[in-house]
């Protein structure tokens, strides 16, 4: 009994990182969906989030309904300008060249906003603007902030949903990720979709870095890089590309994570995420719900 | 010995350039931490070049070479240990060790992952460059002189200007002769069209391997040089930052050009430890905050590097007779 | 003696059936032409030949062997080359380096000799050095063989995918739509260039091509293939009278021709 609800104890608590996770992912295999590319700095964005949310909440005293949109509103931005400097110049450039250039972005945003002038290299404790209080629930106890995140995640999910499957920007997005050539012949404005898959991508980042912040409330600007890794390898799990892989994928890696955490060692936790990547690229790269590719 | 007669002019610019260097280290001109940097320099070279090998030529790109380098350091300190080397000649097999330790992993690693291509398998051997940051931090438990997240203590100081640059100027050779030799046209029919590779009799599959193995190998001798240069090992000096660094110089230098490696391996450690003197320390940060907008710079301008594919006459790289 | 042989050959991707229960046989020294039209299933065809893609059923015998469980870069040893219908060239090494490529991945040296030089290192490298020259002469390139392969105009990128393809002897030559993308100037070197090849070289050859000019001129005989099958077969002038073959694809195309 006591080892049970231990085992949902964890669970719950792989579960809020997985969510986290989840958001991470969506921007992931998004823009790998339209444009082919691991954007390196997508983890970057979800610190941007943590720390704009940080700035809104202990320096401006913003309530905390309006910190949501204007945070994402922030990273979405973010994401515009990221890919209109960076990447959009290197269109036709070879593919490990546009790789190389997110590293380079990735990198660029984590030294330069830890310049001391700016968010410095230290970990900044983030002000949650609520108590936590947990809920026993007999077998296992959640929290407020674990409901919190449970909720927002589902609600951006179902209205992702909406957008991707029934508006004109989502099937556009996904004309794009079938075949740009096609799309663009199709009258399909590629750059203009190009760019609102990076701002939709930003702002879902940005919102898992305020409920990163509520959950672990402690923020520096090299917090982004193992989440943006792990969520990458999330949505490869799931089959890139593929918005509900995506979610399922980051589920399973932060329950992976939180257990490996609990029951095995939790300086190895990261070493098994690793371990379950090449599992998935050995055993079946297209992912869980990916199809087989069989054409050369 | 056309092994040395067919690289005359490489080796007389090499030994005159080992006069100029034993000239200043003699002299006194330069600073213990200096002549230590000269010395990191052709580690970096060396690296770097195992890097070309496997992404500038065979077009594998990776982003994990850092964890190579590491194991190479780490095999090489660890089996020094052991055996309780102290010697120059008793170091150089545990050079080779390195070397070979981490080639062998880069085999056993390279047998699956190399299969993937572009963006997957750079993903894959950042994974790999993680996972052994995460085992080396972890290493004292199996292992406890290893020293996991405190770092290996008490390795010694051997090697000196003779072992460093000759190691290289050797292992430079022996890349020159594998890249100017069916292996090498392999390599580059690969990285342009695997599929056209296929069809013209080349195992494609067999030839990566083979550059993977090689430049895991010359990321193995330059970690052991390292580990024998500097006495103490840390997880960090072998992290994702690191792959970077060696990342760049291939990037810099040109993909494919041995020139270009070495031209960018010299100017690469001369900026970042001169940018260490020159600047005052709260400028220091700010070096990489221009690295990477450098490298997107570079990216933009000369996607294929500054040398792209090309050697210098003057260092006497090319063919050869 | 029949020097490829195919039969009951099946492949399909997601449901079409791209080639479908395709039989047929080259006598050796024989040029065979297959046309079709676009989606017919023959770049299919080549490609289930040379082992890129594994076949769902059927059978491809090379001078009596089977090839399905030979690995796609073994085909070469065994004298089996291609071209490509989009040119897959080498871009990166220069134009003679395209030849010496294949010819070291023929007859080569080993790692001690390449790494320390050997004396075999240079007879080798030599020798493929010639052959290939001999070859770019015979293409109208050997002045050429040093620049990059891709500076070389379109024409002649074609000729030195040609000469990629002789520089290992092979027995059986596989050519897929050597003249995509060209104007009727160059189609028509393009011939004279194939003829050539055909005159000079002992050659078994399998001819893809839309071109009907050109597949009608080098062809001892003719396939016409739609929708993954074989729809007739014969000399050129017997499929140009073929009704079933005017009816499915040539119809305009051959009076224009």
């Amino acid at each position: 009994m006591e080892l049970l609800s231990y085992v949902l104890q964890q669970l719950i608590n792989g579960l809020q990182l997985g969510a986290v996770y989840a958001l991470i992912a969506l921007g992931y295999t998004m823009v790998y969906g339209v444009l082919r590319l691991i954007n390196f700095a997508h983890g970057d964005i979800f610190m941007f989030g943590a720390f704009t949310a940080y700035y809104l909440i202990s320096k401006w005293d913003v309530p905390i309904y309006l910190v949501f949109p204007i945070t994402m509103a922030v990273t979405a931005l973010l994401g515009f300008l990221i890919e209109k400097i960076a990447y959009k110049p290197l269109r036709s450039a070879p593919k490990i060249a546009l790789l190389i250039t997110a590293v380079g972005v990735s990198l660029f945003l984590e030294y330069f906003l830890s310049l001391n002038s700016l968010f410095t290299p230290n970990y900044i404790g983030f002000p949650r603007p609520f108590e936590v209080t947990g809920y026993d629930l007999r077998l296992f106890t959640i929290t407020n902030v674990q409901l919190i995140i449970f909720a927002v995640t589902a609600l951006s999910l179902l209205l992702l949903y909406l957008l991707i499957y029934y508006t004109k920007y989502g099937r556009a997005m996904r004309a794009l990720s079938h075949d740009r050539e096609v799309a663009s012949l199709m009258g399909i404005p590629v750059d203009g979709i190009i760019s609102f898959t990076f701002i939709v991508g930003a702002a879902l980042a940005g919102l898992g870095g305020i409920l990163y912040g509520f959950a672990y409330p402690q923020i520096n600007v090299f917090m982004g890089i193992m989440p943006g890794i792990k969520s990458f390898i999330a949505a490869v799990l799931g089959g890139i590309g593929i918005i509900h892989g995506a979610v399922l994928g980051g589920l399973i890696i932060g329950v992976s994570e939180v257990f490996v955490s609990a029951f095995i060692s939790s300086t190895l936790r990261d070493g098994v995420i690793f371990f379950i990547l090449f599992l998935v690229l050995l055993l079946k790269p297209s992912g869980i719900f990916g199809k087989w590719i069989d054409k050369v | 010995m056309s092994f040395f007669t067919s690289a005359k002019r490489f080796l007389l610019c090499s030994i005159i350039a080992y006069l100029i260097l034993k000239g200043l280290f003699l002299s006194g001109f330069l600073t213990e931490y200096i002549q230590q940097i000269i010395l990191f320099s052709f580690i970096a070279i060396l690296t770097s070049l195992g890097l070309n090998v496997i992404y500038g030529y065979t077009g594998q790109f990776s982003l994990g070479h850092a964890g190579f380098y590491g194991i190479g350091a780490y095999t090489a300190a660890y089996l020094g240990a052991v055996f309780k080397v102290e010697s120059i000649f008793s170091f150089l097999p545990i050079l080779f060790l390195g070397g070979a330790a981490a080639g062998i992993v880069g085999y056993a690693v390279g047998v699956p992952i190399l299969r993937l291509r572009d963006d997957f398998l750079a993903i894959a051997t950042l994974g790999f460059g993680i996972l052994v940051r995460v085992l080396l931090d972890n290493s004292d438990r199996a292992i406890e002189i290893l020293g996991g997240s405190r770092g290996f203590i008490g390795i010694p100081k051997i090697v000196n200007l003779e072992i460093a640059f000759f190691t290289m100027v050797f292992l430079i050779l022996v890349t020159r002769n594998l890249i100017f030799s069916r292996y090498g046209l392999f390599w580059q029919c690969i990285k342009d069209d695997e599929l056209a590779a296929t069809a013209f009799g080349i195992n494609t599959a067999r030839m990566k391997l083979m550059a993977f193995t090689y430049g895991c190998f010359l990321a193995g001798v330059g970690g052991a040089l390292y580990a024998y240069l500097y006495s103490f090992l840390h997880p960090s000096n072998f992290d994702f930052l690191r792959s970077i660094d060696f990342l760049i110089i291939v990037i810099v230098g040109g993909m494919g050009s041995i020139t270009g490696t070495i031209y960018a391996g010299l100017l690469w450690v001369t900026v970042i430890e001169g940018l260490r003197i020159g600047l005052p320390a709260q400028a220091l940060e700010f070096r990489w905050v221009l690295i990477p907008i450098f490298l997107i710079m570079v990216m933009m301008w000369k996607p294929f590097g500054l040398l792209a594919r090309r050697e210098s006459k003057f260092l006497g790289l090319g063919k050869g007779e | 003696m029949k020097a490829l042989e195919v039969s009951g050959l099946k492949k399909s991707f997601g449901g079409v059936q791209a080639v479908d229960g395709l039989a047929f046989s080259v006598e050796e020294y024989e040029t065979l032409g297959i046309i079709g039209p676009n989606g017919a299933g023959k770049t299919t065809l080549f490609n289930l030949i040379t082992g890129l893609y594994r076949p769902d059923a059927g059978e491809v015998l090379f001078f009596g062997r089977r090839l399905d469980h030979v690995p796609a870069h073994r085909l070469a040893h065994l004298g089996i080359t291609r071209t490509f219908q989009n040119l897959r060239l080498f871009n990166g090494l220069t134009v003679s380096q395209n030849l010496t490529a294949p010819i070291l991945g023929m007859h080569g040296y080993g790692l001690s000799s390449a790494v320390f030089r050997r004396r075999r290192y240079f007879k080798q490298e030599r020798s493929a050095e010639e052959k290939a020259h001999v070859l770019l002469e015979f293409f109208q390139l050997a002045d050429k063989g040093s620049l990059g392969a891709n500076n070389l105009s379109y024409g002649e990128q074609r000729k030195l995918e040609l000469a990629r393809a002789l520089s290992t002897n092979p027995r059986l030559l596989l050519i897929d739509e050597p003249g995509a993308g060209m104007n009727p100037r160059e189609i028509r070197d393009l011939l004279a260039t194939l003829r050539q090849v055909k005159e000079h070289f002992r050659l078994t050859i399998v001819l893809i091509e839309h071109q009907m000019g050109l597949v009608m001129n080098l062809s001892d005989r003719v396939l016409v293939m739609d929708f993954g099958e074989k729809i007739a077969e014969g000399t050129p002038a017997e499929v140009r009278k073929d009704r079933k073959v005017i009816e499915a694809y040539l119809g305009d195309e051959l009076k224009t021709c």
